[in-house]
């Protein structure tokens, strides 16, 4: 059994054990810190940026979903700053991609959308990008749409870590990174995909949906995770 | 206290704005004796007035047309006012960004079903090569996102402008609503 | 192998030299090679056995001498006589020369003070080492310092010389390197690593490319050392595949060293065993970041991940290792070789050493120096480096690469040492020093170089996949001419965001060329967007029809 440590997140004494994250802890003292890569039962890849905090006596900003908790630690979610960052990064993938919420699958039921909301926008102040993104339309049952596709990874995380199958990965860097199912092969044609759906179920925004929705029809249902997750460290004795 | 000078314009988008300005239905009446409409797509006037107070722009930047119209009605307008999403964010009329405005027009104009495929010459505005966000063109004072925003968001909006308030809209719309 | 295996070793090679009248070493570097050196050496060799002079003179391939903008170069009798610009034709004119004085246009001063203001431990041995040849490593040296610490010491008192020599990390960051090897040390005794980062990938930086060519066996010898003295019994050195040369030499060495037991198990029939592999990196710039570095090592996709936990306690594999740049071990040799103090005595209080520098850009002696930490920028460039060409006038130089900043003239006298360099906008860097003049533009410099980090970014977070793209634009629209002051308040608002939230130091260092050109060359940048002009005349003007609001 861990330690349990205590410390301050926004002037507020909280406990947790030493084990666990200040995003976890902040969660459960009912501190919301906005996160879209994090998904509970997944692995944490710190790439979205959004859960940066500021820890005192650090002078780097850390993200929250993997920064353990430790004894006497002073914590801030929210400032100026971070607000002022998190609404940069939500904006820089705003114009990353395509985001047409008016016509999306997701409208209403979208993290993106849901986060632009929490941080105040209402418009968007980088330039469009405009890119050129294929559908691939070629999977009997699920869509992909890349155009609103903001590269979390949870979908490659979870065709990895639970279902195993590894179907979903990253190719090309930079700004040309995109996700591919495979060799790059067409979805409707890969080898390793058990058409399981949890890619889909996941993913934060319309970019994964179930064929045949309309706008705004494609709800979520992501609270599979957990549980699944439980099940397989049970499984294996940790 | 005189009235204050209200326009509206119509870009690139679906006048789907317009429909929900009108559906203020008799609360615009409400208004009357504080405004006065001095330029719309719904009223017949010609040109676009001097000092107008607010002007809420429906539609993205799409034409050469458009370009023109925005840089003339922000340097007459006091309040810029992006009304709905394609103002705001250039939303499905930039879904044409992808193509060039020449494949564009191909690809509608001479379609093998049309009865007498020909490209327009003089007759329709020229298209700019991008669609872009009003913002990306000219300063905005106040965004109102939505597709489009409810008539209660713009009442909310007109009514607080016309009292000399700045809207607070975090809890009244959003992309896409 | 012992000690003593090594004295005759070098004995017999000194002697067999002593009966030789002449010694010649012809740079065999990636920069002299590239001007026809290996066909200079030929021809030189050709020559003598025409002549029957073999006995006499002979002509070994060597390491780089440094002035690569004179090359092909060569070293006759240890310094007595500097060649430079030789082609193969000119070999008879040499071997006629041999004992007399060459033709002027083939004299190359050696009191320039590009030779006499080098101090050299890295590069120790002055190429005169045939970088092919373990024996002709062992005759200067090599190995000794390697056999003693088996023999003779703990792996505690090896690590405490390279913690007491004060040497830091040549990387960049310049972390304490005793610090990183303490760590691993101290780390539990799974199996632990030992890396050597060769992914040497800033624009006009080769110091690592030189040190692998030229000192194979050197960088060798200290990766065993700290093999040593952390515990570690397997390492890896990650070379870039665009340095074919480099690879190449390293394997040959590995092979030879393996052969006479200085490297792999039981290394001089003594319990210690370390085995080496080569991995090639595929040409991303990102692997040169340790927790992407591992990541590709491991097969994966080379991306970072977030620190802590740091390599050293759980990196390849998930065990302790040690990553340490080429140039931070090839000190650990010299340092074991003449004693902590001997290397502390060099350089600053806080900089203790040398730092190879790699000189390019608008400057006469383009090449390789290696110099004590404290020298200053001036000295490097004016004397050194021998000022600017044409009589053109100084503007900037940018140290650190894609990473770094640009250093105007006000701070040419300022010590060059990690923590003065971070004081004026830069870092120290690996070692790469641009020399700019009033011919460059310095918004065309900081869109250069954001193009690069744009394009070597790997894509994993958001502030640098995005943010390096949305700066690219706005610093393009800004050299166009098509720019407000409103792009530019974007630009800095950018700069300080993908400074503080990128997840690796690509993304957090990517904003340091244009932060540092915004700070000294404001002018420049106001230039382009309110007078839609290029005061150096550099960047081309595309007003654009459509104007944006400022």
């Amino acid at each position: 059994m861990s330690r349990v440590v205590t410390l301050k997140i926004n002037g507020q004494d909280v406990s947790g054990r030493e084990d666990e994250t200040v995003l976890q802890v902040a969660r459960e003292n009912g501190i919301e810190i906005p996160t879209l890569c994090h998904l509970e039962g997944l692995s944490n890849v710190g790439a979205c940026r959004l859960c940066l905090v500021e820890v005192k006596g650090v002078s780097r900003l850390l993200p929250a979903c993997v920064t353990r908790v430790s004894e006497g630690m002073e914590v801030t979610t929210h400032s100026e700053r971070l607000e002022r960052y998190r609404r940069m990064i939500v904006e820089l993938l705003f114009s990353e991609g395509n985001h047409v919420c008016s016509v999306c699958v997701s409208n209403g039921h979208c993290e993106l959308q849901d986060t632009a909301i929490q941080l105040r926008l209402d418009h968007i102040g980088m330039p469009y990008r405009f890119p050129v993104r294929q559908v691939d339309a070629s999977h009997s049952r699920y869509g992909l749409d890349p155009n609103r596709c903001i590269l979390c990874t949870r979908c490659v995380r979870v065709c990895d870590e639970i279902e195993g199958a590894h179907t979903w990965d990253i190719m090309g860097r930079g700004i040309n990174s995109q996700l591919i199912t495979d060799m790059h092969t067409p979805w409707g044609e890969s080898e390793t995909c058990t058409s399981c759906g949890k890619c889909v179920q996941i993913c934060p925004t319309g970019a994964l949906f179930i064929k045949g929705k309309s706008v705004a029809e494609m709800t979520k249902r992501p609270d599979f995770l957990p549980y699944l997750a439980m099940m397989r460290n049970r499984k294996n004795g940790s | 206290m005189s009235k204050k000078k209200i326009a509206t314009i119509w870009m690139d988008g679906c006048s789907g704005c317009h429909m929900s300005f009108l559906d203020i239905d008799h609360r615009l009446l409400d208004l009357a004796d504080l405004i006065e409409i001095v330029h719309s797509p719904i009223v017949d006037h010609k040109d676009f007035p001097p000092d107008v107070d607010v002007t809420l722009v429906e539609g993205a930047v799409s034409s050469d047309e458009d370009y023109e119209k925005i840089l003339k009605v922000r340097a007459r307008t006091k309040i810029l006012v992006a009304m709905g999403d394609c103002a705001v964010s250039a939303n499905v009329p930039a879904m044409r960004n992808r193509f060039t405005p020449k494949a564009l027009q191909e690809a509608v104009y001479l379609a093998p079903n049309m009865a007498n495929p020909q490209l327009p010459h003089g007759t329709v505005p020229i298209l700019l090569p991008r669609v872009r966000p009003v913002h990306e063109v000219v300063k905005v004072d106040v965004f109102v996102p939505g597709c489009p925003p409810s008539n209660d968001t713009l009442f909310y909006v007109l009514s607080e402008l016309i009292h000399g308030r700045m809207p607070d809209l975090s809890d009244k719309t959003r992309f896409g609503a | 192998m012992h000690l003593e295996d090594l004295h005759a070793i070098a004995q017999q090679q000194q002697e067999a030299d002593s009966k030789l009248e002449h010694i010649l070493y012809v740079c065999t570097g990636t920069a002299c090679q590239s001007s026809r050196s290996e066909e200079v050496l030929k021809a030189i060799q050709a020559e003598l056995k025409a002549r029957g002079l073999e006995k006499k003179c002979a002509v070994r391939p060597g390491g780089c001498q440094g002035l690569c903008a004179r090359g092909p170069l060569a070293n006759l009798d240890r310094g007595k006589q500097l060649y430079q610009h030789l082609t193969p034709e000119d070999a008879p004119a040499v071997v006629e020369a041999l004992d007399g004085e060459p033709p002027a246009r083939l004299q190359l001063d050696k009191q320039l003070p590009f030779f006499t203001r080098q101090v050299r431990v890295a590069t120790q041995g002055g190429g005169l080492i045939d970088p092919n040849d373990l024996n002709s490593y062992i005759a200067a040296g090599g190995y000794t310092a390697l056999l003693d610490a088996l023999m003779h010491k703990t792996p505690a008192e090896v690590l405490q010389e390279v913690v007491k020599s004060g040497l830091r990390g040549r990387g960049g960051g310049g972390y304490p390197t005793g610090l990183k090897w303490s760590t691993v040390a101290k780390a539990a005794p799974t199996p632990k690593y030992v890396i050597v980062n060769g992914d040497e990938g800033d624009p006009g930086a080769f110091m690592d490319r030189a040190l692998m060519e030229d000192y194979p066996f050197r960088v060798l010898e200290g990766m065993t050392l700290a093999a040593y003295a952390v515990g570690a019994s397997y390492g890896y050195i990650y070379v870039r595949a665009e340095y074919p040369l480099a690879v190449k030499r390293l394997q040959n060495a590995i092979k030879q060293a393996q052969k006479q037991n200085l490297l792999g198990s039981n290394i001089a029939s003594t319990p210690f065993s370390f085995n080496v592999e080569i991995r090639l990196g595929a040409g991303a710039f990102v692997c040169g970041e340790e927790t992407a570095l591992i990541a590709s090592i491991e097969g994966g996709r080379g991306t970072p991940r977030p620190r802590p936990p740091y390599p050293a306690e759980s990196g390849l594999w998930g065990k302790p290792t040690l990553i340490n740049n080429v140039e931070t071990i090839a000190n650990v040799v010299p340092i074991l070789q003449h004693g902590s103090e001997w290397f502390a005595r060099i350089g600053t209080e806080k900089s203790k050493g040398t730092k190879v520098f790699a000189l390019s850009g608008r400057i006469n002696n383009t090449g390789l120096i290696e110099v004590p930490m404290g020298i200053t920028l001036r000295e490097i460039i004016f004397e050194i480096g021998g000022g600017i060409p044409e009589g053109k006038k100084f503007k900037a130089v940018q140290t650190g690469g894609p990473s770094g900043g640009c250093i105007p003239e006000q701070h040419l006298d300022m010590p060059v040492d990690y923590d003065s360099l971070a004081q004026v906008g830069s870092i120290m860097g690996s070692g790469g020093m641009i020399v700019m003049d009033e011919t460059s533009c310095m918004v065309d410099v900081a869109k250069y170089f954001m193009e690069f980090s744009m394009a070597e970014s790997c894509g994993k977070c958001v502030p640098c996949r995005v943010g390096t793209a949305q700066m690219y634009d706005l610093l393009l629209k800004i050299s166009e001419g098509r720019a407000t002051l409103n792009d530019l308040a974007l630009l800095e608002a950018l700069c300080d965001m993908v400074k503080h939230t990128s997840l690796c130091g690509l993304g957090q260092a990517a904003p340091n060329p244009v932060i540092s050109t915004l700070r000294y060359f404001r002018d420049e940048y106001l230039a382009h967007i309110l007078e839609k002009r290029c005061p150096a005349g550099v960047c081309q003007m595309k007003p654009e029809v459509m104007e944006v609001h400022s």
